[in-house]
């Protein structure tokens, strides 16, 4: 009888329509939001992460809709992440309904901010986002760096030690990102994630590379990580939400069934 | 029709209590209100929180609310969720010591550091997920909830009650501590109703069906 080990499903919303990961090329489109929103809450999910895509300034409303109609219908944590610069962006994402934000940028071109928003919201509410890339060869130890701009460039700050700053500025949460499994089905970098969490003292949600069921399994008991994300293994209905607790809790791992 | 009143005193949002409680009882008056006047006419009182205790509470003296929670605390149906709930007891230890409220009589503690579960493994802060609520008592908010349901938490700090009798609820992480208060007509609760899918609707269906007697 314990805390249980958390599956988010993640909608990456580009002008207010689920599109497949960002890593594809070939963008699919996947539906509507807030159909989406209302499946995986049926199914069980135990919060449900938004990355807003959208690239346009002037779309970016779309997204804050979209929370507002979910979080009328649905009453399980909604995180919005993507585009997260100010503390009137988050202010935004909370009136419509949000209950944390997730930055990613921002915290690296101004690790202030994440400390400003965190006093002025409370950390429960802020989610450091952190994008990592392998930067260690096959024989040496393991060494991860932090990637902005979807993974394409390097900052030279070393994964674990951003994590731990992140938390002393006041971060209530980990979202890990392994850059070289997102959208690979590969299944999530497990020693990278285990590194994190064992690093920090809040809780770590791993993402980046769930191709099957097993792989959310293996990032619980082998990444140690307190919850894990997945976006197109349940778009497409490929899975149930149920089904990933089903063989979570079959490996022995407590969830919420 | 009843009228349940969401104290709004500046800490955090209120959308999702208020659409949640309109959820759950559609035939329920909702206003999220800051005014004394409306909140000592509204037959329930909802008194919601996040963010830190010292600010919650400077918000709760200046804007004179803290006297109005005492007074409804005293009269009618009161549901403290998560901050509210730990300004309702008489002090906390966040922020090196923030005295509150002193409605429920009893403490508010840090988890410690290094908590480790039976398998070894280091428990985080916060507390965050969904974790059992072992019922303790019966009361007409637990009516149609079953026993060890989930419910959705976050925090670091919790409650610990002088008198035993009050708690409603544990949870464990990994020792029991108490998640929810019963004393008179207040009902405290540290997880989030508003967040916690079916059963936390449940819940609120069930305080705005409480005359607050036990």
């Amino acid at each position: 009888m314990s805390l249980a080990k958390r599956i988010i499903p993640c909608l990456d919303v580009d002008n207010g329509r689920v599109v497949k990961g960002v890593k594809f090329v070939d963008i699919r489109d996947a539906g509507d939001p807030v159909e989406i929103a209302r499946r995986y809450d049926r199914e069980g999910a135990d919060e449900i992460t938004f990355l807003d895509i959208t690239a346009t300034h002037d779309n970016r409303d779309t997204i804050v809709h979209v929370v507002e109609q979910v979080a009328s219908e649905v009453f399980i944590p909604l995180t919005v992440g993507g585009g997260i610069r100010t503390l009137d962006d988050i202010r935004r994402m909370l009136n419509a309904g949000a209950d944390k934000v997730g930055i990613n940028s921002a915290a690296v071109f101004n690790p202030d901010f994440v400390r400003e928003a965190a006093e002025r919201f409370g950390s429960q509410c802020i989610v450091v986002a952190i994008d990592a890339k392998k930067v260690s060869s096959a024989d040496e130890p393991g060494r991860w760096e932090i990637f902005t701009h979807g993974g394409r460039k390097p900052t030279g700050i070393d994964a674990i030690e951003w994590a731990k700053k992140m938390v002393d500025y006041g971060a209530g949460e980990i979202l890990l990102t392994s850059m070289d499994r997102d959208g690979t089905r590969e299944g999530f970098d497990l020693p990278l994630t285990r590194a994190i969490s064992e690093a920090v003292t809040v809780p770590v949600i791993a993402s980046g590379g769930v191709g099957n069921l097993d792989h959310l399994a293996d990032g619980v008991l082998e990444g140690k990580a307190d919850a894990v994300l997945a976006a197109s293994i349940f778009h497409f209905a490929e899975y149930t939400i149920e089904q990933a607790k089903q063989r979570m809790a079959a490996r022995g791992i407590e969830v919420r069934l | 029709m009843s009228s349940v009143a969401v104290i709004d005193y500046g800490m955090g949002n209120l959308h999702s209590i208020v659409k949640a409680l309109q959820h759950a009882a559609p035939e329920a008056e909702v206003v999220c209100v800051s005014d004394a006047e409306t909140i000592l006419r509204a037959d329930r009182v909802v008194f919601p929180g996040v963010g830190a205790i010292r600010d919650c509470m400077q918000a709760l003296n200046q804007s004179g609310l803290a006297a109005v929670i005492q007074q409804v605390a005293q009269s009618k149906p009161l549901l403290g969720i998560c901050l509210g709930m730990q300004a309702l007891l008489t002090d906390s230890e966040e922020n090196n010591g923030t005295e509150c409220l002193d409605v429920v009589a009893g403490h508010v503690l840090r988890f410690p550091e290094s908590l480790t579960d039976s398998d070894g493994n280091s428990l985080k802060i916060p507390h965050m997920g969904w974790n059992q609520v072992h019922q303790r008592q019966t009361h007409p908010l637990w009516e149609n909830i079953p026993q060890d349901s989930r419910f959705y938490f976050v925090h670091s700090y919790y409650a610990r009650p002088d008198d035993a009798a009050v708690t409603a609820a544990t949870a464990q992480y990994p020792d029991a501590f108490s998640c929810a208060l019963a004393q008179d007509n207040i009902f405290a609760v540290q997880f989030h109703p508003e967040k916690s899918q079916a059963v936390g609707l449940q819940l609120l269906k069930n305080f705005l069906h409480w005359d607050g007697q036990v």
